[in-house]
């Protein structure tokens, strides 16, 4: 209700991208001081959950953008549909 | 049938029939009585769920079988529990006492009977929304759950059958049997390829029947799942495609109660995995996970709920910057996206994470890299895409307020309880049906969590163009059943058609030929109706006679 909130000046939104980026370099950086105990051979890779899951949520972006191709459709979709369909079948009843 | 209540204890009463009961009650309790009766039947219910002794309470003996319609143990316990603060109306009641019914069920005839009492119990929490379009998607649910309840029926029959007992413990998949068994209960949980009822009903309940339904349905099926089919391999790649099928038509969906009706799709892939896999560990996860979820999902529709109630608007497209002017919203429904993406400190963490563990332990690579990966693709759609897009960017120049008091205290009690759960794990651990040899929090644990969410975050931020809102739905398999299969009914009766038309003109004709030719040989001049002289009837009886003279001479 009260216009504009510090979230809207674009100088706080540049500090928490700084802090953000901040953070996931702290993620990574962290992992040479704490013991992992990596199950498999690839987790042992170094900072292998940061970049498994960027690329893995990249290609979920990609998959469902190559899907949306297939299978989009206006949201109106049904509802034409059964508006048509149910003045065909009335208009063949009628004559 | 003859009743006989052997095994008595101090307590015989159903605590789903008291529900069940109470729903019956209701309609006609007016004022004070009826809100205490709302208040209070829950309660009663709860306390009775708590003193259900472990063992067979109920038998009776009913064509020869014994029936033990109520058995508890610490599993059924847990499950009963889900039991949200708010019920409004008696459909509710009905289909919670048939969802604690099934839970508290000790043989295969009365899971199916309480089974049934879900759908419809569920089936009238949709229909009391009222709006054709809910009436509709309330038909289409309810004839899946048939479907579903025909197959459960089937199998049961079958597998009594074949061995004799109604017992409702692990059951081989050894016959076809068992198999529509397994079919019956995947129905209900949401499994390819019929997990489109899902979407398709839920957002068009109201706020809190959404609520209730994303309690139940789900929740009844991992846990007669966890009873009969734990440790089948099957499950486990069943339960991974719904969990990236959630994400990916989460990634896709428009409407943010669909959004979210996804994502219980994928969340419930989480548990079947853990059902698949079957270890005491990834049993406990996937347990512990449908607890888990029913808070944080509850908590997450009452925001979109709130959401709807104040601005009237579902669609991602036409929400944004709602923040301003709806922190309460705001701040819990990010608590709600943070516990689904098992961020640390929250319910989702504790978990998940036994799940992945289990996997884990087992030796299971492609099953733990694809629910790590899953666990990022939930925080990308659950976790920022929902709360970016209602509460954030791009501002919809929408300023309602935060919904009323009512509304905003049961979602910061939800935030409390998803958030205590998540510091405080251990009442929740003591309630899991084995004994739980897991620590959730370890610097290794927090540490790699973190990266993994932090990182999907920056490839929010990084893709943003390609998840541009736009107003379309995505097609789904109830594509079939909306489409293609009226499609090809339509076709068949306009093929009806075209026959009835093409009989009526073919009889016609032959009608028409028919007295035509009558009319050639009979009518007024044909050869038959025509007078003739008299002359000639002499001359032909002449020639007659005379033919005759002849023969008889011969």
């Amino acid at each position: 209700m009260t216009g504009r909130s510090w979230l809207d000046e674009p100088r706080n939104v540049r500090l928490l991208w700084r802090g953000f980026i901040g953070a996931l370099v702290l993620t990574v950086l962290a992992e040479l001081a704490v013991a992992l105990h990596p199950h498999f051979g690839i987790d042992s890779l170094f900072a292998f959950h940061a970049w498994f899951g960027f690329l893995a949520c990249v290609a979920m972006i990609v998959a469902a953008t190559g899907l949306a191709l297939l299978l989009k459709r206006p949201d109106t979709y049904y509802d034409a549909g059964r508006d048509a369909g149910r003045d065909a079948h009335h208009d063949k009843r009628d004559d | 049938m003859h009743t006989t209540t052997s095994a008595m204890t101090e307590l015989a009463i159903h605590p789903g029939l008291v529900l069940m009961g109470g729903a019956l009650l209701l309609p006609w309790l007016r004022g004070r009585l009826r809100a205490a009766a709302i208040l209070l039947l829950p309660l009663l219910v709860l306390a009775l769920v708590w003193q259900v002794a472990d063992g067979a309470v109920w038998q009776l003996t009913f064509l020869e079988h014994t029936l033990t319609p109520l058995r508890g143990d610490k599993l059924s316990r847990l499950f009963a529990l889900g039991q949200p603060s708010r019920l409004e109306v008696p459909a509710a009641f009905l289909y919670a006492g048939a969802a604690i019914g099934v839970a508290l069920a000790g043989d295969l005839v009365s899971v199916f009977v309480f089974w049934e009492l879900m759908a419809v119990g569920s089936t009238l929490v949709l229909w009391s929304h009222g709006g054709a379009d809910a009436y509709r998607a309330a038909r289409r649910y309810l004839m899946i759950h048939l479907l579903g309840g025909t197959l459960l029926f089937a199998g049961v029959t079958g597998h009594v059958t074949a061995t004799g007992s109604v017992g409702f413990g692990p059951i081989a998949l050894d016959s076809p049997a068992q198999w529509l068994i397994l079919a019956g209960f995947l129905i209900n949980a949401g499994a390819p390829p019929l997990s489109a009822w899902l979407p398709d009903a839920y957002p068009e309940a109201s706020w809190s029947g959404t609520v209730f339904l994303s309690a139940f349905t789900t929740k009844a099926a991992v846990y007669v799942l966890i009873r009969s089919f734990a440790g089948v391999e099957l499950l486990i790649w069943v339960g991974l495609f719904m969990v990236f099928y959630g994400i990916v038509y989460a990634l896709l969906e428009n409407d943010i109660r669909r959004i979210l009706a996804y994502s219980i799709v994928s969340q419930v892939g989480f548990m079947i995995v853990g059902v698949g896999i079957g270890t005491e560990m990834a049993i406990n996860g996937a347990a512990a996970h449908a607890f888990a979820h029913i808070l944080y999902k509850a908590l997450l529709l009452m925001s979109a709920g709130s959401v709807i109630y104040m601005t009237g608007r579902r669609k991602c497209s036409e929400l944004g910057g709602l923040f301003h002017s709806m922190p309460v919203t705001t701040i819990c429904g990010i608590v709600g996206a943070l516990a689904i993406s098992a961020f640390p400190l929250t319910s989702g963490f504790v978990s998940k994470a036994m799940i992945s563990q289990s996997a884990a332990d087992q030796h299971l690579q492609v099953v733990w890299m694809l629910l790590a990966a899953a666990s990022a693709g939930t925080f990308l759609y659950a976790g920022i895409k929902f709360t970016w897009f209602v509460f954030f960017q791009t501002d919809s120049g929408l300023r309602p307020s935060d919904p009323p008091a009512s509304m905003r205290w049961g979602m910061v009690l939800f935030s409390f309880l998803c958030i205590a759960v998540g510091v405080w794990a251990e009442p929740l651990y003591a309630l899991l049906p084995y004994p739980v040899d897991f620590v959730p929090y370890t610097a290794a644990h927090v540490l790699t969590q973190l990266q993994l969410l932090l990182f999907s975050g920056l490839a929010f931020f990084v893709m943003l163009p390609f998840l541009k809102r736009t107003l379309t739905i995505t097609l789904d398999a109830d594509w079939l059943w909306r489409r293609l299969l009226p499609g090809i009914a339509m076709r068949f009766d306009r093929l009806g058609d075209a026959a009835t038309g093409g009989l009526r003109d073919a009889t016609h004709r032959v009608r028409v030929g028919l007295r035509a030719a009558i009319v050639r040989v009979q009518g007024p001049t044909s050869h038959f109706g025509r007078t003739w002289p008299i002359g000639s009837m002499a001359l032909w009886m002449l020639v007659m006679l005379l033919g005759y003279l002849v023969l008889y001479y011969l």
